[in-house]
């Protein structure tokens, strides 16, 4: 087995346990929590994979912002004070019948899709051909999409806003 | 990493007999080691001068018992505590306890991957080197929040909510203010920002399109200051509300940990202000820059880091601490807006020369939205001043 091969099964086996945590636990700060392992394990996958720019990207979103977000969310709506928030599963067969059905769409992308064989390419930095795509050829995608963002951040700016005549 | 790998393979029959894997995990283990020794001694010295300068400010001696001058406070101190008992308080919730303050200490450790003590002394010379440190910063705020609700106590989980309420917010301003930074050296790879900057005081980023840098330099370091967690930036653990805040729990051992993991988090800082505006490892005269031939940057990098640093022990025996809603005031109102403004105005000075290889028209879009931008933060500036003159209108009535 190669040293790359190696790497890629401690990070599946790191992503994949640390997933079934997050879905299984019944603790939803558990949950929380083993998120923190799944989102480093993919930017480990990235790193493997040479795309250091996306690595970093992956860790400040998804770690320093969208996990502590719900970590804050988790703590905030329930008692805070209680150790033993409870996940609860109510809805367990409509829930299976999109995760399967999700799974099945997965799969057959996976397996359907021509994928580049052979050596992988030379490792080189990515910053700037990233920067360059998104300022060039895919500009207007990439203002389209932080025009929705900005209207996204003011309309919740907005909602929770203390009004002066209420 | 690659000078001791140079070093590995002048070991006769080295390159021969070991896979290549073997020696750069063993390189990197080596970096690493050498970055924990710096990192676990350093408080010892921290400690110390932080007491000696508290003591001066206030008009005291500071510790002086323990050894002449009392230089041996902090070694006795730090003996005490590895060998006190780590309590467990009943009700904490035992693995979480366990992993925050390792989580907290490698997020802060993790920084010295990329700090460039040289040209060929730095463990990891990254592409998206400042963009790194800057990420890696995260798992630190998550390691404070799983402090703070492990304890299981309302102090901790309210310091935790604080500090990380803090840290988020803090976060924007400075990266808005590394990005000025970055698009001068036109690189997020810390040893391309710092090659920039070499040749003397004058080549420093921090004269760069004079004031702009030096506004961008002091956004940078109240924001890094937020992220310490220091004073006047402490409500995290406010002594006077809290009791310890997120720490609250923790005793002997762990807490220690969340010790170093501050005054890490303190140089880490340090060193990556001084890497982005003041040159890093880069001497202020070229001519200091080798003593004897031996290339003495990671001198210069550590004396810069550590006046910085001592500029943070300065401000916290100096400033009173802020209420949370000044904190999230100065944040998203001072900081953010003036980040921003500097971001669009040296982007504009930028590209303003160069019409042969950029677009024609993003000059005057960068233009225009320079003067919207300006009006904006006029007009902001003069809210936030009326809003300020009413509250001490209101303290003094």
């Amino acid at each position: 087995m190669t040293a790359s091969a190696f790497v890629f099964w401690v990070l599946a086996t790191i992503v994949l346990g640390s997933a079934a945590v997050v879905v299984l636990s019944r603790s939803l700060i558990n949950s929380a929590f083993a998120l923190l392992a799944t989102f480093a394990g993919v930017a480990g996958f990235y790193v493997l994979l040479g795309a250091d720019f996306l690595a970093a990207v992956q860790f400040l979103v998804y770690v320093g912002g969208i996990l502590i977000l719900l970590v804050f969310g988790v703590m905030l709506t329930h008692r805070i004070q209680d150790l033993d928030l409870r996940a609860e599963a109510r809805q367990l067969v409509p829930g299976l019948f999109v995760a399967a059905g999700v799974f099945a769409l997965l799969t057959a992308v996976a397996t359907r899709t021509p994928w580049a064989q052979g050596p992988g390419r030379e490792l080189s930095a990515t910053t700037a051909d990233i920067g360059r795509a998104f300022l060039g050829k895919y500009l207007l995608p990439f203002e389209a999409a932080s025009i929705l963002l900005l209207v996204a951040l003011i309309g919740a700016a907005l909602i929770v806003r203390k009004r002066e005549d209420a | 990493m690659d000078a001791l790998l140079r070093l590995f393979s002048l070991i006769p029959g080295w390159d021969q007999n070991v896979p290549a894997w073997a020696s750069i995990t063993l390189a990197g283990l080596v970096a690493a080691g050498l970055c924990l020794g710096f990192m676990s001694l350093g408080p010892v010295g921290y400690v110390y001068v932080e007491r000696k300068i508290a003591g001066f400010m206030q008009d005291r001696l500071g510790p002086m018992r323990v050894g002449p001058w009392g230089l041996l406070q902090t070694i006795a101190d730090t003996i005490k505590l590895l060998f006190k008992e780590a309590i467990f308080p009943a009700a904490v919730h035992k693995v979480m306890f366990v992993v925050a303050p390792c989580l907290v200490v490698t997020g802060a450790f993790m920084g010295f991957a990329v700090l460039p003590f040289s040209p060929t002394w730095q463990a990891a010379d990254l592409d998206v080197g400042a963009f790194y440190v800057i990420a890696i910063g995260s798992l630190s705020t998550v390691g404070l929040i799983m402090a703070g609700w492990a304890s299981n106590n309302k102090y901790a989980l309210f310091g935790a909510m604080r500090s990380a309420a803090q840290i988020v917010s803090y976060e924007i301003p400075a990266v808005m203010s590394l990005i000025v930074v970055v698009m001068i050296a036109g690189s997020l790879s810390l040893q391309a920002i710092v090659g920039e900057q070499a040749g003397g005081l004058h080549n420093w980023f921090l004269w760069k399109f004079f004031p702009l840098n030096v506004i961008a330099f002091l956004v940078f370091f109240t924001a890094t200051l937020a992220e310490c967690n220091r004073t006047p930036f402490d409500i995290p653990e406010a002594e006077s509300e809290l009791v310890a805040g997120f720490h609250t729990e923790y005793s002997g051992f762990f807490f220690a940990m969340f010790f170093l993991a501050e005054y890490t988090e303190m140089f880490v800082a340090s060193a990556m202000a001084a890497v982005l505006f003041l040159g890093g490892f880069a001497a202020p005269i070229p001519a200091l820059q080798t003593v004897g031939g031996f290339d003495i940057g990671p001198v210069w990098l550590i004396a810069k880091a550590w006046a910085l640093v001592f500029v943070h022990m300065w401000l916290r025996w100096t400033l009173p601490r802020l209420r949370v809603d000044q904190l999230m005031h100065v944040a998203w109102k001072v900081l953010l807006p003036i980040s921003l403004f500097l971001i669009v105005v040296v982007g504009g000075l930028l590209t303003w020369p160069a019409t042969a290889n950029g677009f024609p028209w993003d000059r005057w879009v960068g233009w225009l939205l320079s003067a919207l931008l300006f009006v904006y933060l006029a007009t902001t500036a003069a809210r936030a001043w009326r809003w300020h003159a009413r509250q001490v209108r209101e303290a003094v009535a």
